[in-house]
């Protein structure tokens, strides 16, 4: 409809961000909002696929390919493009509760497999999605919902993105929901995990407002299992869904591992954000004045880089054990519509080359051990290493003699990534747990070995998308829906 | 009857046999009998016997006859030898019967048939057995040969002579069929009369032409005269024994077919109550008017006969039946025009194709439809006879003798009327015919405009409540909104699409769906052509009279009253005016159709049941219009569904023969698409107001996105879209009016109960069994609960849809996200896990087709090793790839696919739209990019003599899936210089397909054509196309007694191209059903193993092909699949030029992305084989011809499905019996009989010098029509050896003498000039390829040769280079899609030059109406033009000044004189300068555009980027 050449016709704009510079002054949000004509055209770009691989949410050669939430993006784009942004928002929260949760923090397999990224730069589906979003709270579409009580209560345990996803939706369909949180504020890591600058604190408050005035229950501060047994929510609620995370931190088995100075990354960044917030309760780290190691490359690594400028620390490196990926995707071997694998410069990266001049990655890189003194971690020694294939064919990291190197060091941070859901509520319900020490349960059934429980997110998954969060949760819902009343209107 | 027509069985039914033929008469116009003119009309017979046909058995003919003036001297003398005197010739009747063959219960069957005559107050004069010689006819037609016998009926006292005692005689006929027939079904045995009359007989029978003269010996006595007589000549699609179904019927020859025949027979039952006659004591005696067991002809000729005999003259009831267009024409009287407009009110047309010969024994005439389509010419001689026949040069008459040549015009009529002694013009009978009654007299009663009945009620607009949820109540979607209503909204056009469907049919869909899509569209091929509705609009029209229509017998009675409406579709105003109707003439009464959704389906039947008794008891009350409405849904009540409220009405009252009295409104709303409106007039409503849709765009223009279009403009547009769309659809079964669709059921129902079925939608065919009121119920309320359950998440926004994007929540697809990039993997490395993965989410992971409803009835026992199973080398040699044209995708992905196809030896197929001869040669690295099918189109872009001879297979294709009865159009945008030049055509210029071949409008057409490519190419294969529908088996049937090698089923899923998405969706069946009815039915016919069957529609895996195997076929297409391999990511956009992935599109930029290779489809078709392989191993099969048909190793699969479960597939598991002597796989050649014709008789020796030397030839043969494409089996001997280029001119210059058969000089190449003295049948000159056409009348014909026809119809159809001058008159469309051929003629009929794209067309003469239609290239200049004649939608009436093109045209005219001895071109030549200005020059706007920009920047045409225009 008048924009078959969109993707022709106009080139592909970048979401505005506060320069660098500016940015780093303060803890509020990157990203700026862009003029709606601007948006209008990027959504223009949109070929409208007769197979739009951007909403599959499938999963290809082992990562995620397309929206997990099967977000209509060819709808709204096109709605964006004839303006039509209240339509668009209801076509987004058809499948999305949570867009401005997404739209901050979804690294976008959805612009992954965009077909226009086929021959050149996908459609910026992420922005459109933020100022869509945006648009909507500005505009006071977003409001409370309203259902007709069905009688059923069910438990949530844990508000991060799984949680609140199937609080929303069961809320949605009429139970009564109430939420148990053993934090004292609710999003779980969307509150504590992500920093300030990519979703800032408020935006989840005014979600979770939302919420409540829907209905939905929240508890803060109450951790089930142990004083408060898990058992007591099973015989208490029609059923129960456990949205417990995958929390225990991976950590590294090197000498030193245990100095005063080596953290994990969520510690870090839990103690920062809470104060920002203004609270203070002896978590906090900082990193002024120091230098700063942060072991691992994913996007919490950068977290942490992010906040370790912010905070004004010495010098940062971040130390990355697999080989720097390429600028483009290998078309041979990671083909479109897969998860492209290609080196992208974060925000935490871009900060720190705006500083220093450097990019803090450092790839092929493996700590050998951390050295300190008076239990205070001193130094990182390093080797760098090759990706080699063994015996049986798998790919190890050798080390190269004569690489090893000795890093300065007054904080160490590993954002390593996670091992699993923490132990306490499977052990007490007993659930079986799959190879991986997730809690087990088919994807698109969720019920545990336990009747009336069900299970979601990353404490089923294992470390993974908000997304999937977000997806588990809502299809969760579904399930438990389907159980209390026989069938579900939840899509 | 003396039906041998096996019976319904598996999927072949015998409802769907087809006929057509040739047909003729003589008549003496003085009246004066003889027994030469019976001789002579035997001979026209015989000469017209390669049209008709022969089945297995060669000696059986399908049937031929004559009808002939009773005998009175011949039987007087016969009857006195029996022992009993005739009275005088008009006291006494002759019956001629096909009684039983045992004595016994043929007694019983006399018994009968003299009680009802004495009953009726006549009396027996004798009996009389007729002699006959069985020697020569065939043993199938002899083993169920009825006794034939005579009787002589005496008129009783009380009954007048004449039409009186006719009447009698057809009481009697009626009632003896009534009583008798049924009784014979019980015995097995036969009773049929031909014809009981006392002014005509019949003799006829399941015979060939040539065996009629001996097998009855009556015929051979030289006492046996009559003044007149005719003759047919059938040629069937079946090959099954049957004496009756042979022409004449008692008063017509047809050579035709009736597409509205459903239609036609439910009105003539539906109206049957309200009929009243004085002329009959009791004229239900005579019911039914309509045997249904009869073909569509016999039923014809039942009502025909219906409406004569209850007071109207044959040329009047032919008018009721066949009116010429009217509406559009304004160049017939007033009268007339009244005349019609009354007929139309009262009777639908009889729609389709038609040459009809009728005559009562004293009139005889013929008549043609109004498009026009079958042939028929005719002699005037000196001598006082007229000869008309299907072909000229049926018999020999001396050129002297001929005082006029003539043809049968579209919608004309030719009568000579024995008594009076004279020929009656057409415009005398009409004009006589319709100054009968004061017609606009009773118009002005009768009929009413939509703009002067005023109900007085103003409207207001009674508002919808939440439009959300009235949306989602009745089931609208998002993909709705936006890419159905929406764009018919701003475009005005029904929206198109591509890549075919991928998504489960309605009944395997988990989705609620609109019960419109169980229904799929029924769409005309091989034995009737589609018509275009676009350029041949001056035949359509979509006007219906809504209210009563009165008595047909009784046309005055002035109770009955309608409003004539322009089209189906009202405004929410127009229905206003409508519903509150209460006055003398119109009463209308509103009733309900919603119902209490939770209750269910018996709540739903109860509301069901109120409808019909509250219509009931209105009509009885007076009204005249019924409304049923389905406005006010809410939380509790739902819609039943539009089609089952209405269809059902229409058929409750139909039962009550009260249909008539009624005119059925719908306002609902639910319609929103084409579909929707097409199925709901297809099964009886008249008039739609679509309210919520039109809300829907009235809420689009209020929301701004109208692209600036206000509501009115908007709702406009969209009726307008739907009007357009709904012509389309019904103009693709080749029907012309809406009148005669309303109520027509041209469709098939999949997946629905037979209960259902019978009772809602009766008559229609469904084969498969399915859901019922149960889940039609659960449908709905699904939609309700959508829309009004509080606590649904997705209540505030609509339903997604996905029928054409694959989006999850919506249809599933197997096209997916998964699917695809598996694939592309998988063929890209070569790698067979890969494909494994893939194929098993294909086969395994959902049901997407009726093959995922079967499985493998494997015994372990069977199993072999693979090893011994058929290698994929061989295997692969069985698979095609799908017809995609350059054009319609890339040069790189065109010739991709041909490398891989001719690496695998298996086969490509070029599609429409001509190849690069450069292809024709091995590429250094021994790769071919030579497309081993070669398409012949309608479009035949490209088709060359050169083109042809370079194939292995000539594929003509007929329908295709995705668009069935549609032509095409690849919009100037894509046509880029090299395309053009592969097409002959103009850069730039858009490029319209008409939607049938104009060569084939009938079977035996198609057997023509078949001979023609077969001549052209006589070491080709020559396959037929056809797409899957309800009879597609017995017009497979049809074909392959015409002769094709191979016979292509084509699944209406399959499709690569754009097309409307009506089409795409909604038109056609899965291949499983065509395929498996094809297989069925030429196995019963012992036909199979003459022709290799193929099939295709979306086959993506082993298993499938494996399915189709066993259903039937031998040889695989694919399309999707290699375009998938390719790089194609299904982005549904190919009809836009914007393929991102370079296949298909033109543009340059976007083609750099082309990233295929011939391996990836290599491998696909090697994993497809493989995965043959293992299935075949494990059932035990080592190779595909042992596994062709194995139906038995295929069973029913168990699901859990909640309306799948409910389908019975054992129709398509069914086996027909057959002996083992019966093949069921191609294991013969079929003969083509070119040893036959004269160019291998005698041609090809004499002109050896020239093929082998170049050395000039001369000759001069004599010829007769039965020499059939004449010249170009020389011509393609020529091409092969000279390539393109041909010889030098003249080299071969062949004069012929006599009246050419048809198809003379079709593709003749340069170097020919066929010179013809006398004249030619249809399709001279077909594809001529530089040769040069010479025709003029014969040596001492005293005609003028300017005056009369001298050849006939489709003259130079897609003829792409070479010259002709045509001293005479042409038929209809001449020079249809020619592009290059320069041509002289003086005077030519309808449609002239439509579609033509290239050329120079010079007619010194008259033009026939709707001339230029769909013309966007070439030329025209026709001396004293009328401009009413002319299609002016494209093209521009110009003078002649450019004094350069003066001088071309001059010596065009000069040319002619030299080659023909024109009179004509000599008095122009004469006076030149005064000619000059009486010329017209006709030319396509763009063309002229394209034309001139070529002059003024010759640079900026040669890159082709500039050319390219955005498309919209």
């Amino acid at each position: 409809m008048g924009k078959t050449t969109g993707f022709l016709k106009y080139p592909r704009i970048e979401p505005n961000k506060r320069p660098p510079e500016e940015r780093l002054q303060d803890w509020g949000e990157i990203r700026l909002q862009q003029d709606l004509v601007t948006i209008s055209l990027q959504g223009a770009r949109c070929m409208n696929c007769g197979v739009p691989f951007c909403h599959g949410g499938v999963v290809l050669n082992g990562s995620v390919s397309g929206c997990p939430l099967h977000n209509l993006i060819p709808e709204w784009n096109e709605l964006v493009y004839r303006g039509q942004w209240k339509e668009a928002y209801h076509r987004l929260i058809r499948t999305n509760p949570f867009p401005e949760f997404t739209s901050r923090v979804c690294p976008a397999p959805c612009e992954g497999s965009c077909t226009v990224g086929y021959a050149w730069d996908p459609v910026s589906i992420n922005n459109i999605e933020y100022e869509i979003i945006e648009k909507a709270f500005a505009e006071g579409w977003v409001q409370p919902t309203s259902s007709k009580p069905s009688g059923y209560q069910v438990a949530v345990v844990g508000s991060g993105p799984a949680g609140l996803s199937a609080a929303y939706y069961l809320n949605a369909v009429g139970h009564e929901v109430t939420v148990f949180e053993r934090d004292d504020r609710p999003g779980g890591l969307m509150m504590y995990g992500i920093p300030n600058m990519k979703l800032d604190k408020n935006v989840v408050n005014r979600r979770i407002d939302l919420m409540r005035a829907s209905g939905i229950k929240f508890t803060f501060n109450t951790e089930i299992g142990g004083e408060l047994p898990v058992q007591q929510l099973v015989s208490g609620f029609d059923a129960v869904v456990l949205c417990g995370g995958a929390g225990k931190a991976r950590t590294l088995p090197v000498e030193g591992a245990d100095l005063i100075g080596v953290y994990f990354a969520m510690d870090y960044l839990r103690g920062n954000t809470i104060s920002i917030l203004g609270g203070n309760d002896g978590s906090y780290i900082t990193a002024v004045g120091k230098n700063v190691i942060v072991i691992g490359g994913g996007d919490t690594g950068t977290d942490c880089v992010a906040t370790a400028l912010r905070q004004d620390c010495k010098s940062v490196h971040q130390f990355e054990i697999l080989p720097k990926p390429p600028e483009k995707r290998i078309k041979t071997s990671n083909p479109w519509p897969e998860w492209p694998r290609k080196q992208k410069t974060d925000y935490g990266q871009a900060e720190a080359i705006s500083i220093s001049g450097q990019d803090p990655r450092h790839y092929l890189i493996s700590t050998k051990k951390i050295i300190g003194s008076q239990d205070h971690v001193q130094k990182v020694h390093t080797v760098n290493v090759n990706w080699v294939r063994n015996a049986s064919g798998q790919m190890q990291p050798v080390e190269i003699p004569g690489t090893e190197k000795v890093w300065p060091a007054d904080l160490v941070l590993l954002a390593l990534g996670f091992n699993g859901p923490e132990d306490i509520l499977p052990e007490e319900l007993k659930l079986d747990r799959d190879a991986n020490g997730n809690v087990q349960a088919d994807f698109g059934k969720f019920e545990t070995n336990v009747d009336k429980v069900f299970v979601a997110g990353d404490m089923r998954r294992g470390q993974s998308l908000v997304v999937w969060a977000i997806q588990e949760g809502k299809l969760a819902a579904r399930e438990v829906d389907k159980y209390l009343t026989g069938s579900s209107f939840i899509k | 009857m003396n039906n041998a027509l096996p019976k319904k069985q598996g999927l072949y039914d015998p409802a769907f046999e087809h006929d057509a033929c040739g047909m003729g008469f003589v008549v003496n116009i003085k009246g004066d009998k003889s027994h030469d003119v019976i001789e002579d009309a035997l001979t026209v017979l015989e000469n017209l016997s390669h049209r008709g046909a022969s089945g297995a058995d060669e000696n059986t003919g399908d049937g031929a006859g004559i009808m002939l003036q009773l005998p009175h001297g011949f039987f007087k003398r016969e009857c006195q030898v029996l022992g009993f005197d005739l009275p005088e010739s008009g006291d006494y009747g002759v019956g001629m019967i096909f009684a039983h063959r045992y004595d016994d219960f043929r007694k019983t069957q006399m018994g009968i048939f003299t009680r009802i005559i004495e009953e009726e107050g006549q009396h027996i004069l004798g009996w009389r057995e007729v002699p006959i010689d069985k020697c020569t006819i065939g043993e199938s037609a002899q083993a169920v040969m009825p006794y034939f016998i005579q009787v002589f009926i005496g008129r009783g006292l009380g009954t007048e002579d004449g039409m009186d005692f006719e009447r009698k005689l057809y009481v009697i006929r009626k009632r003896a069929e009534k009583v008798i027939i049924p009784m014979c079904e019980e015995k097995g045995g036969a009773f049929y009369i031909t014809s009981l009359s006392s002014k005509t007989i019949v003799y006829k029978g399941m015979l060939t032409a040539e065996q009629l003269r001996n097998f009855y010996l009556d015929l051979s006595d030289l006492d046996f005269t009559s003044a007149l007589a005719m003759v047919h000549s059938r040629f069937s699609t079946n090959t099954f024994p049957s004496w009756e179904r042979a022409h004449p019927n008692r008063f017509i020859v047809h050579n035709g077919e009736i597409n509205t025949i459903r239609g036609n027979v439910n009105w003539m039952k539906a109206r049957q109550k309200v009929i009243e006659s004085n002329l009959f004591d009791d004229i239900t005696k005579v019911y039914p008017v309509i045997d249904e067991s009869g073909s569509d002809s016999a039923m014809f000729d039942n009502c025909l006969e219906f409406l004569h005999l209850t007071g109207r003259s044959l040329p009047h009831s032919i008018m009721m039946m066949i009116p010429e267009p009217w509406e559009n024409n304004e160049l017939i009287s007033a009268e007339r025009r009244e005349f019609y407009r009354f007929n139309n009110f009262i009777m639908e047309p009889w729609d389709g194709p038609a040459a009809i010969g009728f005559s009562d024994g004293v009139i005889i005439g013929g008549v043609l439809d109004r498009n026009g389509l079958r042939p028929a010419r005719y002699y005037i001689t000196n001598d006082d006879r007229v000869i008309l026949a299907s072909e000229v040069g049926v018999i020999d008459i001396k050129p002297d003798n001929v005082k006029y040549k003539g043809r049968l015009e579209p919608g004309k009529m030719l009568l000579i009327d024995t008594a009076a002694q004279r020929i009656v013009s057409d415009e005398e009978i009409k004009t006589n015919v319709a100054q009968l009654h004061p017609y606009q007299k009773w118009n002005q009663q009768h009929i009413a405009s939509m703009e002067n009945i005023q109900s007085g009620m103003n409207y207001e607009d009674p508002g919808l409540g939440d439009i959300l949820q009235q949306q989602k109540v009745f089931g609208y979607t998002f993909e709705d909104i936006e890419q159905t209503i929406r764009p018919m909204a701003l475009r005005g056009e029904d929206p198109v699409g591509s890549m075919g469907m991928d998504s489960p049919l309605a009944v395997l869909s988990e989705q609620p769906q609109m019960l419109y899509l169980y229904f799929k569209q029924l769409f005309a091929q091989v034995t009737n052509p589609p018509i275009d509705g676009i350029r041949e609009e001056i035949v359509t029209s979509s006007s219906l009279p809504l209210g009563n229509t009165g008595n047909l017998l009784d046309p005055g009675r002035s109770n009955s009253a309608c409003i004539l409406l322009e089209h189906p579709i009202l405004t929410d105003e127009q229905l206003n005016n409508i519903r509150h109707l209460d006055n003398t003439r119109f009463k209308t009464t509103t009733i309900s159709i919603l119902y209490k959704v939770n209750d269910g389906a018996r709540s739903m039947n109860r509301s069901l049941e109120r409808v019909f008794r509250e219509a009931d008891s209105a009509i009885r009350e007076g009204s005249n219009i019924i409304v049923l409405s389905d406005r006010g849904a809410n939380e509790n009540l739902a819609p039943i569904p539009a089609l089952l409220a209405a269809a059902g009405l229409h058929h409750y009252l139909t039962r009550k023969e009260i249909r008539t009295n009624v005119g059925i409104v719908l306002e609902s709303g639910e319609p929103r698409e084409v579909h929707h409106f097409c199925t709901l007039i297809g099964y009886g409503v008249t008039a739609i107001n679509p309210y919520l849709c039109l809300a829907t765009v009235k809420q689009i223009c209020e929301q701004g996105q109208s692209e600036g279009l206000n509501y009115e403009a908007a709702q406009k547009h969209y009726v307008k879209a739907a009007v357009k769309g709904m012509l389309k659809v019904l103009t693709k079964m080749g029907i012309s009016t809406m009148r005669s669709y309303h109520g027509a059921q041209i469709f098939e129902a999949v997946g629905l109960s037979q209960e259902l079925v019978d009772k809602y939608f009766t008559m229609t065919p469904s084969r498969l069994e399915g859901i019922g009121l149960e889940e039609i119920a659960e449908e709905s309320k699904m939609r309700h609960d959508s829309a009004f359950i509080e606590n649904n998440p997705t209540r505030d926004t609509l339903e997604i849809g996905g029928y054409f994007q694959c989006k999850d929540n919506g249809e599933i697809h197997m096209y997916n996200p998964e699917t695809i990039y598996l694939l592309q993997r998988a063929c890209r490395e070569a790698n067979y896990d890969l494909y494994k993965e893939f194929s098993h989410l294909i086969n395994e992971d959902k049901i997407y087709t009726l093959r995922s409803m079967l499985e493998f009835n494997i015994n372990p026992g069977d199993t072999i090793p693979i090893e011994e199973v058929e290698s994929v080398d061989s295997i692969v040699k069985r698979f095609r790839t799908g017809a995609m044209s350059y054009g319609s995708i890339s040069k790189e992905a065109h010739e991709c696919l041909a490398i891989a196809m001719n690496r695998l030896g298996g086969k490509s197929n070029c599609g429409e739209g001509g190849e690069d001869p450069a292809r024709y040669y091995p590429d250094k690295n021994g790769d071919s990019r030579n497309s081993a099918i070669k398409q012949v189109a309608s479009g035949r872009f490209g088709v060359t003599s050169n083109y042809l001879v370079h194939a292995q297979e000539l594929q003509i294709k007929m329908a295709q899936g995705a668009k069935p009865g549609e032509g095409g159009q690849l919009p100037g945008g894509k046509v880029f210089p090299a395309i053009a030049k592969v097409r002959h055509s103009t850069p730039g210029v858009d490029l319209i397909s008409p939607p049938p071949h104009h060569d084939i409008y009938s079977i035996e057409d198609l057997g023509e054509l078949i001979h023609d490519l077969k001549n052209a190419n006589q070491h080709a294969d020559i396959s037929v196309k056809l797409a899957a529908e309800v009879g597609v088996g017995t017009i497979a049937a049809g074909v392959a007694k015409g002769k094709a090698d191979v016979i292509l089923i084509s699944g209406y899923d399959g499709g690569t191209g754009a097309s409307p998405r009506t089409s795409i969706r909604n038109a056609g069946l899965p291949w499983e059903l065509g395929l498996t009815e094809v297989h069925q039915t030429l196995v019963l016919n012992r036909l199979r193993d003459r022709v290799a069957l193929e099939t295709d529609g979306k086959l993506l895996s082993g298993r499938d092909v494996v399915i189709a195997a066993m259903l039937g076929a031998e040889e695989f297409g694919f399309a999707t699949a290699p375009l998938i391999t390719l790089g194609c990511v299904m982005m549904r956009v190919c009809n836009l030029n914007t393929c991102p992935v370079g296949i298909a599109t033109q543009d340059e930029e976007l083609r750099r992305n082309f990233a295929g290779k011939p391996e990836h489809v290599e491998n696909f078709m090697r994993f497809v084989a493989q995965e043959m392989r293992e299935i075949m191993a494990r059932l035990g099969f080592r190779t595909i011809r042992e596994m062709v048909g194995r139906t038995d190793k295929l069973r029913q699969k168990e699901v859990k499905h909640w309306k799948a479960s409910r389908l019975n597939l054992a129709a398509l598991l069914y086996q027909p019996y057959a002996g083992s002597d019966v093949g069921r796989s191609k294991t013969k050649a079929q003969n083509h009989m070119l040893e036959k014709a004269l160019d291998v008789r005698k041609l090809i020796r004499m002109c050896q010098p020239a093929l082998q030397d170049t050395k000039p030839i001369r000759a001069k043969l004599k010829i007769n029509n039965v020499d059939r494409v004449v010249g170009t089996l020389i011509g393609s001997e020529i091409t092969k050896k000279y390539g393109e280029d041909g010889l030098p001119e003249d080299t071969l210059k062949l004069t012929f003498v006599g009246s050419a058969g048809q198809s003379f000089g079709a593709f003749t190449p340069r170097g020919m000039t066929l010179e013809l003295e006398g004249d030619a049948n249809d399709y001279i000159g077909k594809g001529l390829s530089g040769s040069k056409v010479i025709v003029y009348p014969p040596h001492g014909s005293v005609l003028k040769a300017e005056d009369n026809i001298i050849v006939g119809n489709v003259a130079f159809y897609g003829a792409t280079s070479g010259e002709a001058y045509i001293n005479g008159i042409a038929g209809e469309r001449f020079c249809v899609r020619n592009s290059g051929l320069q041509a002289v003629v003086e005077g030519v009929g309808d449609h002239g030059c439509e579609y033509m794209t290239g050329g120079r067309v010079i007619i010194l003469g008259k033009t026939g109406r709707n001339f230029a239609a769909g013309m966007s290239g070439g030329i025209a200049y026709v001396l004293d033009f009328d401009a009413k004649l002319c299609n002016q939608s494209m093209v521009l009436l110009e003078k002649l000044t450019d004094p350069e093109e003066i001088k071309e045209v001059e010596e065009s005219v000069r040319r002619h004189v030299y080659y023909t001895d024109s009179s004509l071109g000599r008095q122009v030549l004469n006076r030149w300068e005064q000619y000059v200005p009486r010329f017209t020059r006709i030319i396509p706007v763009e063309y002229k555009r394209i034309l001139e920009n070529e002059i003024r920047e010759q640079s900026r045409i040669s890159t082709e980027s500039n050319i390219y225009r955005d498309p919209v």
